[in-house]
């Protein structure tokens, strides 16, 4: 009977009761959305390349080794030889290797030369391949690949032809050797998209009448003899390596690392994304900090509209008592008033999260690059859902304590 | 057998040390199945004086005891069964849960009090039953209290404070939200149900009007003293 009235004086006051659960649904939903964008953005990022046993480099730390091949972010200190690269290659444990240039550009887009390989063997979110969207991967040498962000941003297609310019931040352009669009790359929410892919021979062929970064003057080979020319690179920047072992990785490892001829780096992609979330990871605390002033802020919202709503129930809480329901009684009812309006704001916050996700994920994962899991509540969510409805237990007990002075003291003399 | 259903002896109370309300009750009797009208102006201490009789407040010293029970010495638990079991009470206004139907309204001392539920073979019965007698309409169980007219909500509170058959029912000034032609049927079926039901009514008002309809006429002033 208590259950049943209690349940009917939160009905009576369904606009006031219909409003404080949409505003803790919505705060509720607010913290899961965090809390699934946070969790989404570390496991997008670590995704940003799998299934790569080690990549090589000019030796460097770890992290700026990552930055500059993976998220191609900064420059390499220096690059390594191909003969380096290609005693790496033939060592017995090496299973496939992807050898990867880069120190170019188009528009503020990094080029970067690589071989077909790396269509195939480049890997993210735990084994997706990279596919191709439209066209062909390059077939002559003055084709290029681009990232779907680039084509986007650039509003290029097939057979739009493009200058590469030399360096990063440089004026002096190859326009001697114009590339043509021959494919453009499927979205894949990682650095790819953001590159101008070409053939290492092509990166090769634009450097012909360079040396030591500058154009030699009056030096013009022209295209027809390029062609014919032997375009194995000289040197490379990095290279992602596969292993036909894992349990040979960190003796391949080490013998990269103690290679006498080079000085050269090989990283663990895993760890060193670990290493480089740990960097960028303050922003990921930044959003644990607002998911929890949300949640304080929902449960002090709670209180105050049970506060405001006490005063206008005191003559209910007089009725209950003259009719023998002792105070605890009263507070009992407020508790479970607080515990009914969390579980129903908590079913409601969840209804509308996996609403809102199921529309919102492709547009999210399209634009930041960050695949949000729509899927049933982690343990930590049942977890905060608990800890929520005890907290708000908690914080009931303020409102519920006033109630239970308000029905000692008022007896009969409430005349509201 | 003890023939006092109430027995009030030298309660001194005030809410708090800094308030100026401080009175003093020296000795206040009603026998069991009087009729007794305890008048007095606003602020005199009427209602102060009801909830000392009905436990919800506690005399600073001397003795209140209700159908034999000294209830300043009962724990607050045994207090509050001590007041549903023997205690039936009318407020002034406002008197039913809004959101609960009127059946609900009627039984719900019953869910407190096993003693007065104890009384009652088929609760929803009695309730309509109840409700009959005191001439609400046949179909007033389809109701929510806050359907009701204020003449129909204070009979319904009326029928709450009889069912089970309470020795001792107190009203607040019942009649005060009634016109005088709804207050004059209101009093005649109130006074025919609890004349039925046998039991002690004591009822506060400020109107000496009604003064006729009561064994007893109680002045404020003569049962207490203000000790300002």
């Amino acid at each position: 009977m208590l259950l049943k009235l209690s349940l009917s004086s939160l009905y009576a006051r369904l606009v006031t009761v219909g409003m404080t659960v949409i505003a803790i649904s919505f705060s509720l939903m607010l913290y899961m959305s965090v809390e699934k964008l946070r969790t989404s953005a570390y496991t997008s990022f670590t995704d940003t390349i799998s299934q790569t046993d080690l990549i090589i480099g000019a030796r460097a730390s770890s992290v700026q080794l990552m930055l500059y091949s993976v998220f191609r972010i900064g420059n390499a200190t220096n690059n390594i030889t191909w003969e380096s690269y290609l005693d790496v290659v033939n060592k017995e444990e090496v299973d496939w290797a992807v050898p990867i240039s880069l120190g170019d550009s188009h528009k503020g887009f990094r080029v970067m030369g690589t071989n077909k390989d790396f269509f195939t063997r480049y890997k993210y979110r735990g084994g997706q391949s990279i596919n191709i969207d439209k066209g062909y991967l390059f077939e002559d040498l003055y084709d290029v690949v681009l990232g779907a962000g680039v084509a986007e941003k650039l509003g290029y297609d097939i057979d739009t032809p493009l200058i590469v310019a030399h360096g990063l931040q440089s004026f002096s352009e190859h326009d001697d050797q114009p590339f043509r669009v021959s494919g453009i790359l499927e979205k894949t929410g990682t650095p790819v998209d953001n590159t101008v892919i070409v053939s290492l021979a092509a990166i090769e062929a634009i450097h012909v009448d360079w040396s030591t970064g500058a154009k030699i003057p009056g030096q013009e080979t022209p295209i027809e003899e390029i062609r014919k020319m032997d375009l194995t690179p000289k040197n490379i920047t990095a290279a992602l390596i596969g292993v036909k072992s894992k349990l040979t990785i960190f003796n391949l490892q080490r013998w990269i690392n103690e290679y006498p001829e080079e000085a050269m780096t090989a990283i663990l992609p895993g760890a060193a994304l670990q290493e480089l979330w740990r960097v960028v990871g303050v922003v990921e605390n930044l959003l644990l900090g607002i998911s929890i002033v949300v949640i304080f802020t929902t449960l002090i919202g709670m209180t105050a509209i049970m506060f405001s709503s006490l005063s206008e129930r005191r003559r209910e809480m007089a009725i209950w008592r003259a009719m023998g329901a002792s105070p605890r009684t009263v507070v009992g009812l407020l508790m479970l008033e607080a515990i009914f309006i969390s579980v129903l704001s908590i079913l409601l916050s969840v209804i509308l999260l996996f609403f809102s996700l199921s529309i919102l994920q492709p547009w999210i994962d399209y634009n930041y690059g960050i695949l949000v899991n729509v899927e049933m509540l982690s343990l930590r969510d049942m977890y905060v859902f608990m800890t929520f409805i005890f907290a708000s237990i908690l914080v009931s007990l303020l409102p519920a304590i006033r109630a239970y002075w308000f029905s000692i003291n008022d007896g009969m003399t409430i005349k509201i | 057998m003890d023939e006092n259903i109430i027995k009030i002896d030298s309660v001194r109370f005030h809410w708090s040390k800094k308030s100026s309300f401080k009175i003093f009750v020296p000795n206040f009797e009603i026998n069991k199945g009087e009729k007794v009208l305890l008048l007095g102006e606003s602020g005199s201490g009427k209602t102060t004086l009801l909830s000392l009789i009905c436990g919800f407040l506690n005399p600073l010293s001397g003795s209140i005891s209700i159908n034999g029970s000294t209830i300043n010495k009962l724990s607050s638990k045994t207090k509050d069964e001590h007041r549903v079991d023997n205690i039936g009470i009318i407020f002034q206004q406002f008197n039913l849960l809004p959101y609960a139907n009127v059946i609900d309204n009627i039984v719900l001392p019953l869910y407190f009090s096993k003693v007065r539920s104890a009384n009652v073979t088929n609760q929803r019965e009695s309730a309509l039953n109840l409700c009959k007698q005191l001439r609400l309409p046949d179909d007033i169980d389809q109701y929510k209290a806050s359907s009701l007219s204020v003449g129909q909500q204070q009979r319904v509170a009326v029928a709450r404070a009889l069912i089970g058959n309470p020795s001792l029912v107190i009203a607040d000034e019942p009649t005060s939200s009634l016109d005088t032609d709804a207050q004059q049927i209101f009093l005649d079926l109130m006074f025919e149900q609890i004349s039925n039901n046998k039991s002690t009514l004591l009822m506060v008002s400020h109107d000496r009007s009604l003064a006729e309809r009561f064994d007893r006429l109680i002045d404020i002033n003569e049962v207490l003293t203000r000790e300002d």
